[in-house]
């Protein structure tokens, strides 16, 4: 049992996420591009390659690297039987984001966000509910673009995240940033199909690893 | 120095905030049990046969052992089967490991959102068949469905069937999707789904059943009215092929009613119909005063002339009042007041 849980540990990529996607995918779903210059945050700037035409361009280089290092750790966090909470505030995209969360067997909250969710959790849903072991944005901003709320109430409750930031958002209290693209339609199906790709592999992982510490 | 006792502030339980008492599976279990042992016992007791006992026996029975005055009938002792006295209650929504069962659960209201997610599959769904449609030129023309027949269900009854509480915002929300649905061409593929939302409504004009005409023995059509007002109660029947003779209890019209309000009264709906001397009357009145009877036998002539007379007509007589029951009756004298309405003389000091 304890060796089931530290052997992936061992790995710098024990569920092999890098073939899931290249530099070539991600260009051709337009996750290069970023907002117009003036919305740019001040701290999204060491991840913008360039600008164009007054639109930033992101770097796919470092978007690559940082999105390697989020899969990874989601990949684990599913190994090990966690919760994920898929989060986005996108209307475009509540329907995709619902239904990937429902095939993956994990949960999903594109709604709006009541306070006391997280940190109130106990009173809201009743005693002995389980909180969410990560959190994923699929667009870190509310529909007002301001920073949603559950990622400040995340890292109260210290629980992972892991959210996709374009040039607007504020990605300082994110544990996995990755910056991309969350406006267009070819960029979120994307993200999706790698975050469902991922927790599939981790959980097929798992259950082969039982069956084969139960063989023996 | 003496020592001081104070009194140790006990923490007092808000009984309120946690909600109506939950009870569990085992409890409904326990009670359904007692239940039907306790119906068996009345049985016995009743001196009747336990295994066909069914609810109306037990209702009788009850209203037979414990008879009570009290007005409000769920103020009365009852024995029904637990399933119909406690509400349904939400069970607990996650499994041993602690991960909830419904891939909403996070949102607090997991199945208002799953219904809205499922709606919005079908109309995406509704959508993608159109296109494929219009790919092939085949697009059916939209057909003026029949909207007067249904309604939409409440926001009481979905509250009841999600057993989750709404705003009016969500509600509103919710029917406004459901009609977009129904708005489309191809939202026929979705009837049955969308039929769970919606409920019949009984045109009330199609209630009311007009009676045809009937022939005595001179062969003359006649037909029956009855009508009330205040506390009289009059029946009328008209008869066709006559003189303008109305007879009331055996009286002739101008002597049971000396003044010419209630005879006017009686005349009105012949007036309105231009049947003055065409009809014969013979009404029966009893209770209320003057002018009640007269309106009374105004109202049961109406509904006996009805029988006589075409659709449009009648419709003409309803919106002119003729065959509205009057509702007013006098109203109760309250304590502290000299009258219905009238106060007590206002003094100043």
């Amino acid at each position: 049992d304890d060796k089931l849980l530290s052997e992936p540990l061992s790995h710098p990529d024990f569920f092999n996420v890098k073939e899931l996607f290249s530099l070539k995918d991600l260009f051709d779903a337009r996750v290069h591009l970023g907002h117009k210059k003036g919305c740019r945050h001040r701290f999204m700037e060491p991840y913008i390659f360039g600008c164009r035409l007054d639109q930033d361009i992101i770097d796919l280089d470092q978007t690559m690297q940082h999105l390697q290092l989020a899969l990874n750790f989601t990949a684990h966090i599913a190994y090990r039987k966690g919760i994920i909470l898929f989060v986005s505030r996108k209307r475009q995209f509540c329907h995709l984001v619902e239904s990937t969360a429902r095939e993956c067997g994990e949960y999903a909250h594109t709604r709006y966000w009541q306070g006391g969710l997280l940190t109130n959790a106990h009173v809201q849903f009743g005693p002995g509910v389980r909180l969410p072991d990560l959190l994923i944005f699929l667009s870190s901003l509310n529909n007002i673009f301001e920073p949603h709320v559950a990622i400040r109430d995340a890292a109260k409750m210290n629980i992972p995240t892991v959210g996709v930031v374009d040039t607007n958002c504020n990605p300082c209290l994110i544990t996995y940033p990755i910056p991309g693209n969350d406006d267009s339609p070819t960029a979120m199906e994307l993200y999706c199909k790698l975050f469902r790709m991922t927790i599939i592999r981790a959980k097929d992982k798992r259950r082969q690893s039982e069956v084969f510490n139960e063989l023996r | 120095l003496r020592l001081m006792y104070t009194a140790t502030a006990m923490q007092s339980k808000n009984v309120g905030a946690s909600g109506p008492e939950k009870y569990t599976e085992a409890f409904i279990k326990k009670q359904i049990e007692e239940y039907n042992l306790g119906k068996r016992h009345l049985a016995n007791m009743m001196g009747e046969d336990p295994e066909t006992f069914t609810q109306e026996d037990i209702d009788r029975a009850i209203a037979y052992l414990f008879p009570s005055g009290l007005f409000d009938k769920q103020a009365r002792p009852m024995m029904k089967h637990p399933t119909e006295i406690f509400p349904e209650q939400r069970k607990i929504q996650w499994g041993e490991d602690g991960r909830p069962f419904h891939f909403l659960f996070y949102t607090g209201k997991q199945s208002y959102y799953s219904l809205m997610h499922e709606t919005y599959e079908k109309l995406l769904n509704v959508q993608k068949y159109q296109d494929q449609l219009t790919a092939q030129d085949h697009l059916p023309q939209k057909e003026k469905r029949n909207l007067a027949g249904s309604r939409w269900l409440t926001k009481i009854e979905l509250e009841e069937m999600l057993l989750e509480k709404l705003s009016d915002d969500e509600y509103s929300r919710f029917i406004q999707l459901l009609q977009k649905l129904m708005m489309l061409p191809c939202g026929d593929i979705e009837e049955k789904y969308i039929q769970k939302f919606s409920k019949e409504v009984p045109v009330q004009l199609q209630k009311v059943v007009i009676e045809p005409l009937k022939y005595d023995e001179r062969g003359v059509a006649f037909s029956t009215g009855e009508g009330t007002r205040k506390t009289a109660r009059a029946t009328a029947v008209v008869y066709d092929n006559g003189t303008g003779k109305i007879t009331v209890n055996g009286i002739d019209v101008l002597h049971y009613f000396p003044v010419l309000q209630d005879r006017e009264q009686l005349l009105f709906p012949f007036q309105f119909l231009d049947r003055v001397g065409k009809h014969d009357m013979v009404c029966t009145v009893s209770g209320g005063g003057r002018s009640a009877q007269a309106g009374a036998i105004r109202l049961a002539s109406a509904k006996a002339l009805r029988s006589f007379v075409t659709e449009k007509e009648v419709e003409f007589m309803r919106q002119a009042g003729l065959l509205t029951f009057d509702p007013r009756v006098k109203e109760r004298k309250k304590p502290g007041q000299e009258g219905a309405r009238r106060k007590f003389t206002w003094k100043k000091r």
